[in-house]
């Protein structure tokens, strides 16, 4: 199986623990993922705020590079992923920006031709590799781990290829086969806030809050993500918003490619586990996941 | 019971052409679909905070009062999550409209200088020219100082999280050629750079 993979700049800085845990996991199933050559930024919800037919050309450029590999696209960061096919979606719906488009794509020396099937790792990894085989592969189940499944908005939104846009259950289920335990989480698609928690922190911060409060009334170990700009504002704000909302306790927030990861046994640091704020060690060892040996947790790399 | 007071709009206050200046967007064609349902606002996670609810920039936007809506609050609180176009009973694209005034407003200059999303949609704007690519760091450090350098204080703590976390670089993430895209935007009709 090869995709051509398309990472996005989250996954470069911020988020480069999802890249890390997804291409651990990938090279575990001997799932190749190719980098796009040269991609460029999808584009996120910020430039089509400001021009939405530069905007769809803009992401419409990296659907022109996958396209010359003739491979589906692995899209991790759900903010990409969702700009993706909707810049996909504009085309076919309205020729008029699909002309304005392609005459930008063709000033670059590019044509797309509408072909490319645009896939989130969730979407790959339940589906294209299958949670029966993923299930073969374990090695150390995630026995008795108590999972909130958080798929946030793009993910999802306005509608998913693959799964329902309200109450998603991929990632529920492909946790559930690996042994977590998945625990009831209805807010598993609302909304984080995405850049208003740190622009408009009073009004983003109240809505991971509730996410989180939520997390923990149903007793979750952990909430497991799919973008990284939701691990972020659950993560690294928590300290802030635990300083308004006192009744919030530590939750670690990670990737569900990372829990996979631990699955399959694979090594920790290579898992970006390292990058975390708050240690998801100390869980894995109450629940016997990780062996309670070597209990200083590695430092990251810069 | 404190006074009563009703905000009267009057005809002199519409813009005629508005609304179909906006069912001409992408996504936008089924404004008229709308029945004042109220679906969006109450799936909504951010309307307590709006000075219009979703609801009433439906009614407000094909009535014509351009001014109310471009100026509101409303369209810069919106996080895009798209809940209210996925439950809306009669598919009006009410994500999508919001995107579309969105443009309307940072074209015709009425965006609020002081509020830091019109400002983060801009900076990134341009970043993305520039280089191609998004650097967190850089984009966060070009919003602070124009919205409000005292509150980069206040964020020293989380700073200090992602650097040890390796999470957090001043470096310009690029591509190795952003004139190629560039011929690509300068290549797109649309408002300019």
């Amino acid at each position: 199986m090869k995709y051509a993979y398309y990472p996005g700049c989250s996954l470069k800085a911020s988020g480069k623990a999802f890249e890390e845990s997804l291409l651990a996991v990938c090279s575990a199933l001997e799932i190749e993922l190719a980098e796009l050559d040269d991609w460029n930024c999808c584009g996120a919800t910020a430039y089509m705020a400001v021009d939405e037919t530069k905007g769809a050309a803009l992401a419409s450029r990296n659907l022109a590079l996958a396209e010359q590999t003739g491979l589906d696209m692995a899209v991790p960061c759900a903010g990409c992923y969702g700009v993706l096919l909707k810049a996909q979606a504009m085309q076919r719906k309205y020729p008029r920006l699909a002309d304005q488009v392609s005459v930008g794509l063709k000033a670059g020396g590019l044509t797309y031709g509408g072909r490319v099937r645009v896939k989130h790792p969730l979407e790959i990894l339940a589906m294209d590799f299958g949670t029966k085989a993923f299930r073969s592969r374990v090695k150390v189940p995630l026995k008795g781990l108590r999972v909130a499944c958080y798929y946030g908005c793009r993910l999802v939104r306005p509608e998913s290829p693959f799964d329902d846009s309200h109450d998603p259950v991929t990632m529920d289920n492909l946790l559930k086969s690996v042994g977590a335990r998945i625990v009831d989480y209805t807010l598993k698609s609302k909304c984080c806030g995405g850049s208003l928690t740190g622009t408009i922190p009073e009004v983003g911060q109240n809505l991971c809050y509730q996410l989180l409060k939520e997390a923990q009334r149903r007793e979750a170990d952990v909430v497991a993500t799919a973008c990284p700009l939701c691990q972020f504002n659950l993560e690294c704000y928590q300290k802030d918003i635990a300083r308004k909302y006192t009744d919030l306790k530590p939750i670690p927030v990670v990737y569900f490619t990372q829990l996979l990861g631990a699955s399959l046994g694979l090594d920790p640091v290579a898992l970006g586990f390292p990058r975390l704020i708050v240690p998801i060690e100390p869980i894995l060892r109450e629940r016997g996941i990780m062996a309670k040996a070597g209990t200083e947790p590695a430092k990251a790399g810069v | 019971m404190g006074s009563i007071q009703r905000e009267i709009r009057l005809e002199s206050d519409r813009d005629p052409g508005f609304a179909d200046e906006i069912r001409s967007m992408p996504g936008c064609e089924h404004l008229d679909r709308c029945i004042q349902c109220a679906t969006c606002s109450g799936v909504c996670p951010l309307s307590v905070y709006m000075d219009h609810t979703p609801r009433r920039i439906m009614e407000l936007t094909r009535d014509g009062f351009k001014d109310d809506v471009l100026r509101s609050n409303t369209i810069w609180l919106c996080a895009s999550c798209y809940e209210c176009q996925a439950e809306c009973p009669m598919e009006v694209g009410v994500t999508d409209v919001m995107v579309a005034l969105k443009n309307k407003a940072i074209a015709s200059g009425v965006a609020p200088k002081d509020v830091p999303t019109p400002v983060l949609a801009r900076e990134f704007f341009r970043m993305v020219r520039e280089t191609g690519r998004v650097s967190e760091g850089k984009l966060v450090q070009r919003l602070y100082l124009k919205t409000g350098p005292a509150k980069f204080f206040g964020m020293i703590g989380l700073g200090r999280d992602l650097m040890r976390t390796g999470r957090f670089s001043l470096r310009s993430e690029r591509m190795k050629r952003p004139e190629d895209l560039q011929r690509v935007l300068d290549g797109t009709p649309g408002v300019g750079k």
